[in-house]
């Protein structure tokens, strides 16, 4: 793995948001684009882990927050990290309005295919960097 | 002696291994079935975004950090921004103790990894239980 870019999920426990931020990101680095994505421990970074800050200083890093206080992004956004793009689990729910996941100990169906219609749209992602990086 | 009605229990986020996975599982356990009407939980990295209800809570009532590893992340969390916790468990200590190697995937704990977890929410009950007796 080269250049992976790290994919950094919120730490949510209280609610299905953020177990679904994490399985999202699993579904990324460990099936979807296992070669070119990687995950860090947010709460490395939040206690100021150096290797970890380093990572995400010098990789291109994709947030994924369960909820509004997008805990992720900011503490990324205050390392002065490369945030290369950032999602919310709350905005993939508004748009799947048909799936209603409640499960947050061990995600339940809905929440298993929220996961996975987010980790879709961070592939996405991920070859649209990669794609821009290899024609710049 | 001031005798607490609630516990924060703090677990790391650890997306990066196993234990970290048995660290949340264990937490929640504790949440919806072994202790739920003492057990608060924080999201860990509330803290470092200057969450001023995580931070108060953990100043006025005890708190157990759970860790997956021993660069005790939300122990140190705890302490930065909040105060002393009043016990600390490390998940990959008491694997050792136990004699438990690779218990599951880090994705989706396997049947290994959910008896590990467990175990650990119980030893979570009785660090609960001691304070709830003792005080902090």
């Amino acid at each position: 793995m080269s250049d992976p870019i790290l994919i950094i999920p919120c730490s949510g426990i209280g609610k299905s948001f953020g177990s679904i931020s994490r399985e999202a990101a699993y579904c990324v680095v460990d099936e979807l684009k296992k070669t070119q994505a990687d995950t860090l421990c947010l709460s490395l970074l939040v206690m100021g882990d150096e290797d970890a800050i380093r990572s995400v200083k010098s990789h291109r890093c994709i947030a994924v927050d369960g909820c509004p206080n997008e805990c992720s992004k900011k503490n990324l956004e205050l390392l002065t990290a490369k945030l290369a793009a950032n999602y919310r689990v709350v905005d993939t729910l508004r748009q799947n309005r048909n799936l209603r996941p409640s499960a947050v100990t061990f995600l339940d169906e809905d929440g298993r295919k929220l996961a996975r219609i987010l980790a879709e749209k961070i592939v996405s992602k991920i070859d649209e960097l990669n794609h821009r990086g290899s024609v710049s | 002696m001031n005798i607490p009605s609630k516990i924060g229990v703090v677990s790391c986020s650890g997306e990066c291994c196993v234990e970290g996975t048995i660290s949340r599982i264990a937490t929640r356990l504790i949440l919806e079935k072994l202790r739920p009407d003492n057990t608060v939980t924080i999201c860990l990295p509330l803290f470092s975004i200057g969450e001023k209800g995580e931070r108060m809570f953990a100043r006025y009532f005890p708190t157990i950090a759970i860790d997956g590893c021993d660069k005790r992340c939300a122990k140190n969390a705890i302490e930065k921004y909040s105060g002393k916790t009043a016990c600390s468990i490390v998940v990959s200590d008491l694997l050792e103790k136990w004699g438990i190697e690779n218990p599951s995937p880090r994705r989706e704990l396997s049947k290994e990894g959910v008896e590990a977890a467990t175990k650990v929410a119980e030893e979570i009950a009785a660090a609960m239980d001691d304070i709830l007796t003792r005080g902090r």
